[in-house]
């Protein structure tokens, strides 16, 4: 039993991370109806930032966290306003596949600076505490609470504020919005740097948890997120937290309890069978089709 | 300025007659079934030359089937590299294990028809969800499927595991690459243009009209899945003997991921924009490999750039006059022709 709540342990740490991702494509989505396929990459960019940081410039936790945050959200404003402004007209898959050239671009990128796997120092001291049989890291505690904490106030910006109303608004009508005084360009930046912001975030504690980081990490990570995102119902924030988690689980639980190599096979199944079950998703509605 | 206009009119109404000839396709095919068998044989082409040409038909027997389901029924299919591997493992099974060693030359196509048929029986499965779900849900369904064929493969410890699968024969050979790459060409082209092809793309256009006009939708979907997956698993065969080495991470989203970038820089619904995307992605590639790592840090922005000038890709959603059956030729000519006369009025 202590082996299945240390898996589930692994679970949460495992799942918030992809929930965080999972909301960078989810709100994305919700405002401009566009995936970011970019979105993992931007991950594996703030995992990088993180490694800059640690090493180079010999920052502590808290501003490598927060610079690398900040650098990540900056980078998405700036590919928003570059590649997928020109396209917001033009037909959706245009833009799925700027998304798909710039994630591209990005990794090659990356990959042409630097060829090697870079391993992320510790940048925490990390405790263990023995709890009964459990043992809980001081870095779970971290990343779980982090993450979680990040999510509440994403929460609440979303449902709290103005902008985040305006997000709603926007999601729900792009042409009435406007012409209430609400600046759907701000408001799309603003939406993309905290997005963006996110995946960065879950960069660094991505590298704190697993720190060898590679320039095509984000790939994989990047498309398991995106089916969070779907599997909570895609457009919806608190979807894709729960979508996470539930991934998130599937995967660890799988993993401690068959070979390992069976992971993807059964995570993948299950979602198959989920969207079977659930076309839309946990808390996605069925979209009504006009005629 | 005045002469070089007309001269190219001339060339232009030269060609058109040319094209628009009885024997023109007959021709062309054997010309290049001829090129290539000789091309085989005595060795005039420089083999890394070969090697491109073979790996340019692959991908346009890719690109050219994913526009079938991407294109054409306007869905977002991610998995083809799925479909590729299953065609790939299945052909490289049979000419390894199953086909008596003296013999392989002859039992290849047999191999990969296999191959494609293994693929289209896994199309026709996958096919089974796009009932209900559409867009990125069903794009999602695609991507899982890719991923669990990949963790499949890898798990299965008689064809390789991670390893992947050896033994192969160099068996894939230009005629053999130019006879599939015209076959599948021709019969998506033929397909497109029957009666099931309008049902495909009223599918695309709107599926509740669709139905309403009593096309069987689910019908179309499943045929659909079927031609392109069993065209994909033919690529994978084919690809699968030219390199002589496969692994279930060659198969990957990656993979997906190229074929996709392939159909929509040809453009969308377009058979002439699939075979031209395939062939400038491809020879781009090797064009640019002296420049490296960074040549895959060129090839997204050159992308990148195209799509924002050109959201459609080169041909999207139209066709060369190639492609077009001469009774649409027809009705465009005599189209043009009233919109000249009445440049005010729709005709």
């Amino acid at each position: 039993m202590a082996y299945f709540f240390q898996q589930l342990l692994n679970a949460l740490q495992l799942g918030s991370i992809y929930a965080l991702i999972a909301l960078g494509y989810t709100m994305v989505y919700g405002i401009l109806t566009m995936i970011n396929f970019a979105h993992g990459d931007l991950f594996m960019v703030g995992a990088f930032f993180c490694f800059l940081l640690a090493v180079y410039l010999k920052l502590s936790f808290v501003p490598t966290l927060l610079l690398s945050m900040l650098g990540v959200a900056c980078l998405g404003v700036i590919i928003e306003r570059l590649a997928y402004k020109p396209l917001r007209t033009a037909p959706r898959v245009s833009a799925i596949i700027t998304a798909l050239g710039v994630g591209l671009f990005l990794e090659n990128f990356t990959l042409a600076l630097s060829p090697y796997p870079k391993h992320i120092p510790p940048l925490l001291k990390n405790v263990t505490w023995t709890v009964g049989e459990l043992s809980i890291s001081s870095l779970q505690v971290l990343v779980i609470v982090l993450s979680l904490g990040l999510m509440l106030i994403l929460d609440f910006v979303v449902w709290r504020t103005k902008a985040g109303m305006a997000m709603r608004a926007i999601s729900w009508d792009k042409t009435i919005v406007p012409l209430m005084g609400v600046s759907v360009n701000k408001i799309i930046s603003l939406t993309f740097a905290i997005g963006t912001g996110l995946g960065g975030a879950a960069g660094v504690l991505y590298s704190l948890a697993y720190p060898v980081i590679d320039p095509y990490m984000g790939i994989m990570v990047g498309w398991k997120a995106f089916i969070c995102a779907v599997v909570g119902g895609i457009g919806n924030v608190r979807g894709a937290m729960i979508g996470g988690f539930i991934l998130g689980a599937v995967e660890i639980l799988v993993a401690a309890f068959f070979p390992s190599t069976y992971r993807d096979f059964v995570a993948f199944t299950l979602l198959l069978v989920l969207l079977i079950l659930k076309p839309y998703g946990i808390l996605g509605r069925p979209q009504p089709q006009k005629v | 300025m005045i002469r070089a206009k007309t001269a190219y009119r001339t060339w232009r109404d030269r060609w058109r007659r040319l094209t628009a000839r009885k024997y023109f396709w007959p021709a062309v095919l054997t010309a290049g079934l001829a090129f290539s068998i000789a091309a085989d044989k005595y060795d005039f082409v420089d083999l890394y030359v070969q090697l491109i040409i073979i790996y340019v038909g692959i991908n346009i027997i890719l690109t050219v089937s994913l526009n079938l389901i991407n294109g054409y029924m306007g869905e977002f299919s991610v998995g083809h590299a799925g479909f590729m591997a299953v065609g790939a493992y299945t052909a490289s099974l049979l000419t390894v294990y199953a086909f008596p060693p003296g013999l392989q030359q002859l039992l290849f196509p047999l191999a990969v028809l296999a191959g494609g048929l293994a693929a289209a029986l896994i199309g026709f499965l996958v096919a089974i969800p796009s009932f209900k779900t559409r867009g990125d849900y069903l794009a999602i369904v695609t991507l899982a499927f890719c991923m669990i064929v990949k963790s499949v493969l890898e798990n299965i410890d008689a064809v390789g595991g991670p390893r992947g699968l050896l033994g192969m024969e160099k068996l894939t050979t230009l005629p053999w690459v130019f006879f599939w790459t015209a076959l599948s060409v021709w019969v998506i082209r033929n397909l497109v243009y029957s009666n099931f092809g309008r049902g495909v793309l009223s599918v695309r256009e709107d599926e509740i009209a669709a139905d309403l006009m009593s096309v069987n939708t689910r019908q179309v979907k499943i045929i659909a899945f079927i031609v392109s997956s069993f065209f994909a698993g033919i690529a994978g065969g084919l690809f699968a003997h030219a390199l002589q080495f496969i692994n279930p991470r060659m198969f990957d989203i990656i993979k997906s991921t190229d074929v996709l970038i392939m159909v929509y820089l040809g453009g969308i619904a377009s058979i002439a924009g699939s075979v031209i995307g395939a062939v400038i992605y491809t020879i781009l590639l090797e064009i640019l490999r002296p420049l490296g790592v960074w040549r895959m840090v060129f090839m997204p922005l050159l992308l990148v750039v195209l799509m924002i000038y050109r959201p459609r890709g080169i041909m999207g959603l139209r066709e060369t006059r190639l492609f077009e059956p001469l009774s649409d030729l027809a009705t465009i000519t005599l189209w043009r022709q009233k919109k000249k006369e009445a440049p005010d009025g729709a005709p």
